[in-house]
């Protein structure tokens, strides 16, 4: 076992409470002095900066949004000069205004620190040949992926997304031993592997590092059989500073939150109320050592559980289960919230059927009808009709059982669900358009 | 006995001429065919003259793709003469799980694709009561 910041990792749980203590104070006071629209907040709820006492004292500071970011666009919510600010990334603003972040030179530094981390968490080492197909540019993964890999000395292949025959070639000739990527990605290269007559056991690959997008835990076990490594859920998001905000260990047990860093908390995401430990609702995120952009109480939209028992890798860190969904990626049938990972989870269950779906919702009538579309592997092909809808009969049974909501399943042709070489399309809504 | 090519079709515009295209680039001819189709998906089921080349190049085409072992039983092309080998199969308790007919003939006889549920109990069947049936390589010739 081993660790990239054992003092900060496996800190003692008082000693981390009186270090997120005194960084969430200066950070308050910095936001309340530097950021006007943070200063009305805070002035709108009642709170000032002295009024942070202990860490419950949280719960009293207003939350931020993604349309705070958007309001207050481009750099409305920077706590520091632009002369400060080193780097900007940005979202892809599929709705409205892009959100954009922008990072001090001190922030950079301790993102790549994280990084850092988070791979060495996952196994990885100053041998390690990480090859990084998170996509580089405005999107955070790339280059927080690349900026830790470096830091922590190991030798990174800077392939970005896109052009996956390459990318197999370079995993031979380069000796890759580290992927980092999307887990639709992961899957997507295996696939062209299998074209290209490329067999796993001709590469080095020992560990994937993925993230970016939700995945069940059946999709982790198709992941490791089929490329044959040890698969990692690694979480982050821009807003907070990009990957490396949490990353798994070898127990898998949950993803540990660099907790010196950042403060999680669980909240009802209707109410706002904050919950108990290992109750499951949003999570809500403050950073507590951000410079250009500190960010109090980030409602992430991500749903999961928190769990502070000291995990057997000896990290003290808070754990968050795997992420089942976003509340965006969430589809409410008649009711009932239905999440793709959940759908996946189902499907891999059931012998032969490949990781390619799609949820399509449509409204006929005044009813919400969801279809979910398999493709058809010749594993579980037969030349019978019979056959075939029995199949088909068998996965919308165990799809109603787990998702409480009637489903409509349509076998598709191999290969007809597009793939992904960065974060998968899981879901049309046609009730929208 | 002979090997049909099955193939999965989605119920959608131009898919079955897209298989027919694809063998017909690679100068493979289709001696018997039939679709068996819900609203949803279709099964594509092929004689083809080399069944090994057929499904290796489907399948490079992306299609999913399945052999499975038929029989090639000649009937008496008149009136009567499938009945006549269907009674005999009913006696032997030989399972039909479908059957469709051969585009060409082979003298006379018009010729049955069968698959049945136990291949080997039918060929031993045919052989005793005297029913008639192809060879494979007999089949491919036509
Ligand atoms: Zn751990």
């Amino acid at each position: 076992m081993s660790y990239w910041d054992k003092e900060k990792e496996c800190m003692s749980r008082s000693d981390l409470g009186i270090l997120q203590l005194r960084r969430l104070k200066e950070t308050v006071f910095r936001l309340y002095a530097f950021v006007p629209a943070y200063q009305q907040k805070m002035d709108e709820a009642g709170i000032k900066p002295d009024g942070i006492r202990t860490l419950d004292d949280l719960e009293k500071l207003p939350f931020t949004t993604k349309n705070d970011l958007r309001d207050n666009y481009p750099f409305g919510l920077f706590a520091l000069p632009m002369s400060e600010v080193v780097r900007i990334h940005s979202s892809s603003g599929t709705t409205g205004k892009p959100t954009v972040v922008g990072y001090s030179k001190k922030d950079i530094d301790i993102w790549a620190e994280l990084m850092a981390r988070a791979l060495t968490s996952a196994g990885a080492s100053r041998l390690s040949v990480i090859q990084n197909s998170y996509g580089y540019g405005l999107f955070t993964g790339g280059l927080g992926v690349h900026y830790g890999a470096e830091k922590l000395g190991a030798s990174v292949i800077p392939t970005s997304g896109g052009n996956t025959k390459r990318q197999i070639m370079l995993m031979q000739d380069f000796g890759t031993t580290v992927l980092t990527c999307t887990p639709s990605y992961a899957l997507l290269m295996h696939e062209v592997m299998q074209e290209m007559g490329v067999s796993p056991l001709d590469l080095k690959l020992e560990a994937g590092i993925f993230g970016a997008e939700p995945w069940s835990e059946n999709m982790r076990r198709e992941i490791e059989n089929k490329l044959e490594i040890n698969a990692f859920d690694i979480y982050g998001l821009s807003e907070i500073i990009g990957p490396g905000v949490a990353i798994e260990c070898y127990c898998k047990k949950g993803l540990h939150i660099a907790e010196d860093h950042f403060i999680a908390e669980i909240i009802d995401p209707d109410t706002g109320e904050v919950l108990p430990e290992g109750a499951f609702g949003e999570l809500v995120i403050t950073t507590i050592t951000k410079e250009a952009l500190p960010i109090i109480r980030y409602r992430t939209r991500d749903l999961t559980t928190l769990n502070k028992s000291v995990c057997e890798c000896g990290r003290t860190h808070v754990r968050m289960e795997k992420v089942l969904g976003r509340s965006d990626d969430m589809v409410i049938i008649r009711g009932v919230n239905v999440f793709p990972s959940m759908v996946e989870h189902v499907l891999l269950n059931i012998p032969g059927v490949e990781p390619y779906y799609l949820l399509v919702v449509d409204r006929k009538g005044n009813l919400d009808q969801l279809e979910v579309q398999v493709e058809v592997s010749e594993s579980i092909f037969s030349d019978e009709i019979r056959k075939l809808e029995e199949l088909g009969a068998t996965i919308t049974k165990e799809l109603e059982s787990a998702l409480g909501v009637s489903v409509k399943v349509r076998l598709v042709e191999p290969k007809s669900i597009e793939r992904s070489e960065g974060k998968a399309k899981r879901v049309i809504d046609r009730r929208n358009i | 006995m002979a090997k049909q090519i099955s193939v999965f079709l989605e119920n959608k515009a131009g898919r079955l001429s897209s298989v027919t295209r694809v063998l017909g680039e690679a100068g493979i001819n289709i001696r018997a065919l039939s679709i068996a189709d819900t609203s949803d998906f279709g099964i594509l089921r092929i004689i083809v003259n080399d069944p090994e080349r057929a499904y290796k190049i489907l399948k490079e085409a992306g299609f999913t793709v399945s052999e499975t072992e038929v029989i090639a039983v000649k009937v008496s092309d008149s009136p009567g003469g499938l009945a006549a080998v269907l009674e005999q199969m009913s006696d032997q308790n030989l399972n039909i799980e479908y059957l469709y007919a051969f585009l060409g003939t082979s003298g006379d006889d018009a010729l049955v694709i069968f698959k049945v549920e136990d291949i080997e109990h039918a060929r031993k069947a045919f052989t005793a009561k005297g029913i008639p049936f192809l060879e494979e390589n007999q089949l491919y010739r036509l």
